[in-house]
């Protein structure tokens, strides 16, 4: 195993995607996203931004444009969370969360001691053997960040994770995501609709309108790398929220 | 326990007990209406042949049921494996539903020969398609979100169908095996009518018929009662195998 963890940048050009319905999702979108940085597409519900996500995930195909991503030449360099955990319901935690290594043949020690490691980092060592009905729906999503990293992904991509969480158990979550992300140091990139979760997450926040998705603000956050709860009550947070907001405001949300 | 036990019991002992009033008081003939005392009687004289006929069937019953549950789930995985596959051959899996088994029973007998191969693939063609109508319903009702999942970390088709679908498909496949259990008795019993031998290994759809034929009733309701409680072990045995199964995977077994 590598400590160093290369991350992948991201570089998208005139992304374009249309539904079969005749929807125009994504329109023409460039993107480019800088190695271990931490980027928030921020959005309305419904906006385009997940499918912008999919396709840089490879999950869907873009009608028209390229999609780069620099340093992955392998599977298992990228992860991807759902908007619900999605755990295997028949697997207790520990082998929900060994999973993407044992697709990739990684040996049983070994992974499971992965696994352990994954889930040490997401504070659940209390529930390696649980079942996922038996554990809350904020353990459920520790459990899918944990399956998210334990590949240890150069590239980390977030489809409004938290979105069906309530706000303390939420805030909790983004406090861990910030820190595996310090720690690891993949890039990420992190769809939302919380303007408040996109200040307080990210080093760097894209707007982007309503269908079809079009950047309509790209903004670098000036905040302290190192966050942490207090700086919500900060004038400098309450800035950037007001900088966000009222690009969201312009996107015709 | 005992509490929710008693009711059917008591049900039943007062069915039985206006039964056997009842024909006694209109002086019904027993070939026609034989009262529960006689069939008690039948199950007493005839125990060794009823129970012989009794193993017999639900040999063919449990082979019968095996073949089906086995045949159904590699059916529907191998249904599952292509959209155009599933089209092209879906519709003709439900002539197996809607075919009379009466009426093929005998081109089982001229294929198989007469005997246990020909009942048991009776029951088989009886029970198989709600095995593979729901085996392919709970394949084709995994998330889509758990399918990018595996196919994000590039999961082989087999690891695809070992580690994801099968065991999704898990209580679907219990709900067609329940349905399955019972259809398979029914099949098999109408097997032995066409396919039965009569010999000394005759099962329990040839004591009907001799039954029927030497107008004892009493035997008939015995040979009846006994092809009706081993469908019902048979449901039971598949019930209780499913909820221990499942019970820690899905939620939706927890009461």
């Amino acid at each position: 195993m590598t400590t160093e963890t290369r991350a992948v940048g991201v570089r998208a050009r005139r992304v374009r995607r249309e539904f079969a319905s005749g929807v125009r999702a994504v329109d023409d979108i460039d993107l480019d996203v800088a190695p271990g940085e931490f980027l928030a597409l921020l959005g309305p519900s419904g906006c385009g931004k997940s499918t912008l996500l999919r396709i840089l995930a490879g999950l869907d195909r873009a009608d028209g444009g390229s999609v780069e991503l620099q340093g992955a030449e392998k599977r298992g360099s990228l992860s991807f969370v759902f908007q619900d955990a999605q755990l295997l319901p028949w697997r207790n935690l520990l082998d929900n969360v060994a999973l993407p290594l044992e697709l990739a043949g990684v040996e049983r020690a070994e992974r499971e001691e992965r696994a352990r490691k994954a889930i040490a980092d997401v504070g659940l060592d209390d529930a390696v053997s649980r079942f996922p009905a038996e554990l809350s729906g904020g353990m459920r999503m520790r459990a899918s960040l944990a399956r998210a990293v334990v590949t240890n992904p150069r590239l980390l991509l977030l489809d409004e994770p938290f979105a069906a969480l309530d706000e303390i158990t939420r805030q909790r979550l983004d406090d861990q995501l910030r820190r595996l992300h310090q720690k690891l140091g993949m890039t990420i990139v992190f769809v939302t609709h919380s303007v408040a979760e996109a200040a307080y997450l990210a080093d760097r926040a894209i707007v982007l309108s309503s269908r079809p998705a079009k950047v309509v603000l790209d903004h670098v956050l000036d905040l302290p790398r190192e966050r942490v709860a207090a700086i919500r009550a900060e004038p400098g947070f309450a800035h950037e929220i007001g900088t966000l907001s009222r690009g969201l405001e312009g996107s015709g949300a | 326990m005992r509490s929710r036990a008693l009711p059917p019991l008591v049900a039943l002992v007062l069915f039985l007990g206006a039964w056997e009033l009842a024909v006694r008081a209109l002086s019904i003939p027993s070939f026609l209406l034989p009262p529960p005392s006689e069939v008690a009687r039948a199950f007493a004289s005839d125990a060794e042949p009823l129970a012989r006929a009794t193993v017999t069937t639900a040999r063919a019953a449990l082979i019968g049921f095996g073949l089906s549950a086995l045949m159904g789930i590699v059916a529907a995985v191998v249904l599952s494996s292509s959209r155009l596959l599933e089209r092209a051959l879906y519709p003709y899996t439900v002539f197996l539903q809607t075919v009379p088994i009466v009426a093929i029973a005998p081109l089982l007998v001229i294929w198989f020969g007469p005997g246990l191969r020909a009942v048991a693939v009776s029951a088989l063609i009886v029970s198989v398609f709600p095995v593979i109508a729901n085996t392919l319903a709970g394949i084709r009702g995994v998330d889509p979100a758990l399918r990018d999942l595996f196919r994000l970390y590039g999961a082989s088709r087999t690891a695809t169908l070992v580690k994801l679908e099968l065991p999704a498909a898990l209580p679907n496949v219990f709900t067609g095996l329940r349905v399955a259990s019972g259809l398979a008795v029914i099949g098999t019993i109408v097997g032995e009518f066409v396919a039965g031998f009569s010999d000394e290994s005759a099962g329990l759809g040839i004591t009907i018929l001799s039954a029927y034929r030497q107008l004892r009733t009493d035997l008939l309701f015995a040979a009846v009662i006994l092809a009706a409680l081993l469908g019902l072990g048979l449901f039971v045995a598949v019930d209780l195998t499913g909820s221990r199964v499942l019970r820690r995977w899905h939620p939706s077994e927890k009461n």
